[in-house]
């Protein structure tokens, strides 16, 4: 890894327009359980719904996208990248410097707030903030790592990266019973509900997958993710359009 | 003293072809990549920074392959054509840091360094964001220069620069060539390449068109008259002072303007506003008929 090339990502990620949408919608989610706190009064299967309809199927992933292609699909898109590449660095570890702070960032305004909805929303002595912050960590991870390889891959990351969030974990998740299985959202669920025992068929903590089949397609997403963008970052075309 | 070589180069696009089998060799001294918009410049420099791939034959540095080798990054200092920079740290953050993904020992004294080179010391502490056009080429200048390049590949450095700036960086390239770098710049304006590019290499539609010393080529394309379309007060008196002078060939008039062809583009341009105030006519439009560029390396190209 690469300090200078993690504080240049860093700056890049927080010093755009955009990062307000990283505070903002956070904040959304806060609001949120506090209005289900206030309607519920702290009822557990109301916090259940929250973070499995609004926090990991919907904020999560758009989460991820946003830091996923903001430490570097902006910079292949507006020609910066250059300054980094035409460096005697291996590829490799510019990726992964980038990576590093996507998951750090994933980790403090996606996966922490999550946590704290769920605390504001309803609990029962921190046992589902635990089991949603291990699932939602574990879907970060992966989410965040498929979303930077989709930002070296192609140009509409953001696009695709939208459309994949929005219909394919959201609508056609919840409409088709197969597309449930390929799911970074189910795989992470499933840790989740073995973390919480027999609580989680009360509260309704359920996964489609199996703990084992979850994590080994967990642990194949994001390495196999990983692996395409560093391949890719590798021979990166750069040009303008002469 | 590092030396750029392309051997039979081509890159093609699906069915378009940006660059048609260029061979050539760029050695210490400054050469100009001359050619007109689209002849493939910008996907040349791309290939001998290592940025792309030529999809058949070779670019090498000193031996060694370009392509997926990062390591060649000690040798070359590359300055993009794309403007966009990390605007949210200043020129000087900017600069160290490119020092310091150099490794550099000291990369404090080479930021410096580079930036006293570029003029940019004043202003090195302001966001990249507030920077003009002009400075920021110099940052981009002094960011390809920190690690004390043998080679430098600019595109288009000339594009966007006021006259003083373009005085400055063509001072700036002469010296670095001098030093026994190999400079190679990209343009498609004539005269900046003429002025300091002591080689050029004429791209024309993704060919090779001409290489060597940039007075043989000027010849060549003397060997072509340019046309001049002028309006004046009186053309009929304007045309007959210019045959009196020399300086043009032909003259004509009769499609209702004067049309001119002059064998020598500098005499002629001279003679002409001398020409019109000794007889006494003012000249309202001088537009050179087929002087672009294109029709000249098409020309070229045709030989």
């Amino acid at each position: 890894m690469n300090a200078v090339v993690m504080g240049l990502t860093l700056r890049g990620l927080l010093g755009r327009r955009r990062s307000l949408l990283l505070v903002i919608l956070p904040v959304l989610l806060l609001l949120l359980a506090a209005l289900i706190r206030w309607a519920s009064g702290g009822e557990v299967r109301s916090s259940v719904h929250l973070t499995n309809e609004f926090a990991l199927g919907t904020l999560l992933p758009l989460m991820c996208l946003l830091i996923g292609t903001g430490v570097i699909g902006s910079e292949i898109d507006d020609g910066s990248i250059v300054y980094l590449l035409a460096k005697p660095v291996p590829r490799r570890t510019i990726l992964w410097s980038k990576l590093v702070i996507a998951w750090a960032a994933a980790l403090v305004f996606a996966v922490l707030p999550i946590v704290a909805a769920i605390e504001i929303a309803g609990d029962d002595g921190g046992r589902l903030g635990a089991a949603y912050g291990v699932a939602a960590a574990l879907a970060a991870i992966a989410y965040t790592a498929i979303f930077v390889a989709l930002s070296v891959v192609t140009r509409n990351a953001v696009i695709i990266g939208l459309l994949y969030a929005l219909l394919w974990e959201t609508v056609l998740g919840g409409y088709v019973p197969g597309v449930r299985n390929v799911s970074v959202r189910q795989w992470a669920l499933a840790a989740a509900e073995r973390i919480l025992g027999d609580r989680a068929t009360v509260w309704g903590v359920t996964s489609e997958v199996s703990l084992t089949a979850a994590l080994a397609l967990l642990a194949f997403a994001t390495i196999g993710a990983v692996v395409l963008a560093v391949r890719r970052l590798q021979t990166l075309r750069l040009t303008s359009a002469d | 003293m590092s030396t750029l070589v392309l051997d039979s180069v081509s890159r093609w696009y699906g069915n378009v072809v940006a660059a048609n089998d260029v061979t050539m060799t760029i050695g210490p001294g400054i050469t100009g990549l001359l050619g007109p918009n689209g002849a493939g410049k910008s996907t040349l420099i791309a290939m001998m920074g290592g940025f792309l791939a030529p999809s058949a034959g070779s670019v090498t540095l000193d031996g060694a392959p370009v392509w997926r080798h990062p390591e060649i990054y000690r040798a070359i200092g590359l300055v993009p054509e794309t403007e966009a920079m990390y605007d949210m740290v200043t020129g000087w953050q900017f600069v160290v840091a490119n020092a310091r993904l150099h490794r550099l020992p000291d990369p404090e004294g080479a930021a410096r360094a580079a930036l006293e080179t570029v003029e940019m010391m004043d202003a090195k502490d302001r966001d990249i964001a507030t920077y003009s056009k002009g400075m920021k080429q110099r940052v981009k200048m002094a960011t390809a220069l920190v690690h004390d390049p043998s080679v430098l590949l600019l595109d288009e450095p000339f594009n966007g620069m006021d006259p003083r700036q373009r005085l400055h960086l063509m001072d700036l390239l002469r010296r670095l060539g001098e030093e026994g770098r190999t400079v190679l710049f990209s343009s498609h304006i004539l005269e900046e390449v003429e002025e300091i590019a002591g080689t050029i290499e004429v791209l024309v539609a993704g060919r090779h068109a001409a290489s060597g010393d940039f007075r043989r080529i000027r010849r060549l394309m003397t060997e072509r008259p340019h046309q001049y379309t002028i309006s004046s007060s009186d053309d009929r008196r304007l045309a007959a002072a210019i045959i009196a002078d020399g300086s043009a060939d032909t003259v004509d008039l009769s499609a209702g303007n004067l049309a001119v062809q002059a064998p020598d583009f500098g005499r002629f341009v001279h003679a002409l506003p001398r020409l019109a105030r000794d007889s006494g006519v003012r000249l309202f439009e001088v537009s050179p008929a087929d002087e672009s560029l294109e029709s000249v390396f098409t020309y070229l190209v045709a030989r």
